[in-house]
């Protein structure tokens, strides 16, 4: 059995299928939608800083954008959820787009230069010069579209080709072509891989996917501020939890999100300041002794994660 | 309205400076993105705040307070966080994470003594000592000191305060970088690691002795802050570090005059779009700092660096 396949059959079903059902049996169901969102995210900044080693660090802005090209089609155009969802990631791509040149840079200077993209958009959005666009800071509220069964499952659906996408990665040439030139881009460009088109490639597939996400996590809660879908924490966490399991493989953001985000939920419920304590020395906990994540237990003994 | 805000430009702009020069030694350095240099500002600002508190004398004494604190804690940061980092895959990358965890922390523990309220000084407290000494020596009514006058335009004390202090600070690192043996070794240190390395230089010694003066300044620039940002809460930092990148960014990494010239730049554009379109002020920084990483990634005064 070729090893896509088998990724397919015992990493994406079992996961898909799992959070298929848990609906019916768990009550939470916003808490399962978010673990499918940060799902998703995790799996977005694996593609891109997994496979090619940029750092997104205002990942955040994709997530955003998508959510008020949700709430623009929405409001302006009455379109339905699911075309507006798609444009949604439309807005994503094409930020991510606006945002290619950044790729010239290098290590911290890209993260940095992302960080501001990302608030350079929340301060557009949130501007009150476009209250009639974007309802500025006042923040919008989709009441006509709200449906929290179908965006469940859209949801999902994004979780699902997000992960046939990374099963993709992991088992072509394309993926491996994308770590060559992570790990040394004059040699990948000697070997005949186009440095350029395969990094913008990737960018926009993980632009896409947050573009998507945030469009749906629009639909699903239905009113929010700018600050909601531009905070931060959306960047932070899917980063951590990818790091946390281990970039670059299929496994480690589930596991990350999992663990981490199950921890922060079991947690999260008290004072936010002890909280926020007790995360941030997890995150430096694990870059100073776990910096290539949970999966290198796992293959620091040489076992093989897919 | 235009000398005003171009002369505010340039105060504000010294200030700024000071706010982004310690950064500037961390990240050349040791290729080290201190996300928690935000935070060290704001911790600065409580010192002052503490200062004021606990004994209600002149704010100004916080400052070598503060500069000792943090260049201690700065040493001893360094020891615990950087040789391990640095023996990681890709330094530069996690030290972004591993600093925000930092940050996350300072923010934290600050909040769980300190509270989210905002916090401000009175700022006729600022410079309190230089009216006293006026009045001891030279005679005269002791009493608040009044807005101070500039090419015809009145400003507050505070700034031309804080704009005095970071031109001083920016002379002693100008002088501590060029006219020292451990500023030469830094400067060794900050064109090429490996090749300062091979000659022997005690890097880890230089780099550690860098971290703890950027701390310091910061700490330094972060006295101030509640009279040049009006007030400040434990959250301040995060956005003072993303503003601290576009001064360091604009002028140019490893020049400490290119830092300045950023930081008055960034003073200046920052007073004329308060001026004529303040409801656009927010994205300036932002915007700026894109705009200078896409067209000149080496800063205003800077040599080529790398682009991938």
């Amino acid at each position: 059995m070729p090893s896509a396949v088998k990724h397919t059959l015992f990493i994406l079903l079992p996961l898909i299928v799992v959070f298929a059902v848990l609906p019916g049996v768990y009550q939470n169901h916003l808490l399962l939608f978010n673990f499918v969102i940060f799902l998703t995210l995790a799996q977005g900044v694996n593609i891109i800083y997994g496979f090619t080693g940029y750092l997104p660090f205002g990942y955040v802005g994709f997530f955003g954008a998508g959510a008020y090209g949700f709430a623009i089609m929405v409001m302006h155009l009455q379109s339905p959820a699911l075309p507006a969802v798609l444009v949604a990631g439309i807005v994503g791509v094409l930020l991510g787009l606006l945002l290619t040149p950044l790729l010239r840079l290098s290590g911290a200077y890209f993260a940095i230069a992302n960080l501001a993209a990302s608030l350079a958009v929340l301060h557009f959005v949130a501007n009150p010069a476009l209250e009639s666009i974007t309802k500025g800071p006042y923040g919008v509220s989709l009441t006509g579209t709200f449906n929290p069964t179908l965006a469940y499952s859209s949801a999902l659906a994004v979780l699902a080709l997000t992960l046939v996408g990374v099963v993709y990665l992991k088992n072509s040439g394309f993926g491996l072509a994308l770590q060559a030139v992570r790990e040394d881009a004059v040699s990948a460009a000697m070997a005949g891989v186009n440095v350029v088109k395969m990094r913008v490639i990737a960018w926009l597939v993980s632009a896409l996917v947050a573009g998507l996400a945030g469009g749906i996590y629009a639909w699903y809660v239905s009113v929010f501020y700018p600050d909601n879908v531009f905070s931060g924490e959306f960047s932070i966490f899917a980063i951590v939890f990818a790091l946390f399991g281990g970039v670059a493989t299929i496994t480690g953001p589930i596991v990350g999100v999992i663990i981490l985000y199950g921890i922060y939920n079991l947690i999260g419920f008290t004072t936010p300041q002890y909280f926020q304590l007790i995360y941030g020395l997890l995150i430096m906990g694990l870059v100073l002794f776990l910096p290539a994540g949970l999966v290198s237990l796992a293959t620091r003994r040489g076992w093989h994660v897919p | 309205m235009l000398t005003y805000a171009l002369v505010a430009g340039v105060l504000f702009g010294l200030y700024f400076s000071l706010v982004g020069i310690g950064l500037n030694l961390v990240f050349g350095v040791m290729r080290i993105v201190n996300l928690a240099h935000g935070d060290t500002l704001m911790l600065g600002a409580f010192i002052a705040l503490g200062v004021v508190a606990l004994f209600g004398i002149d704010p100004l004494f916080a400052v070598p307070l503060a500069f000792v604190i943090f260049v201690l804690a700065g040493l001893l940061l360094y020891w615990v966080l950087v040789p391990r980092l640095q023996g990681s895959a890709n330094p530069e990358m996690l030290s972004i994470i591993l600093f925000f965890g930092l940050s996350q922390v300072v923010e934290a523990i600050t909040t769980i003594f300190a509270g989210t309220s905002e916090r401000s000084i009175q700022s006729r407290l600022l410079g309190t000592v230089f009216t006293t000494i006026k009045v001891r020596w030279f005679g005269g009514k002791p009493g608040a000191a009044g807005p101070i006058h500039i090419m015809g335009q009145g400003f507050p004390a505070p700034w031309v305060i804080a704009a005095a202090t970071s031109l001083i600070a920016i002379a002693l690192v100008y002088l501590y970088l060029y006219r020292t043996r451990l500023g030469t070794l830094t400067r060794a240190v900050m064109s090429r690691r490996d090749e300062a390395l091979a000659t022997g230089i005690d890097v880890d010694r230089v780099s550690a002795a860098a971290f703890g003066i950027g701390l310091g300044l910061a700490a330094v620039a972060g006295v101030f802050a509640p009279f040049m940002f009006g007030s400040v809460t434990p959250a301040f930092g995060a956005d003072a570090t993303v503003t601290s990148f576009a001064i360091v960014v604009l002028g140019s990494l490893g020049n400490p005059l290119g830092t300045a010239l950023g930081g008055i730049v960034y003073g200046v554009c920052y007073m004329l779009v308060q001026t004529y379109l303040s409801s656009w002020a927010d994205l300036l920084p932002y915007v700026l700092l894109i705009l200078i990483l896409l067209l000149r990634p080496s800063g205003l005064l800077g040599r080529r660096v790398r682009v991938a």
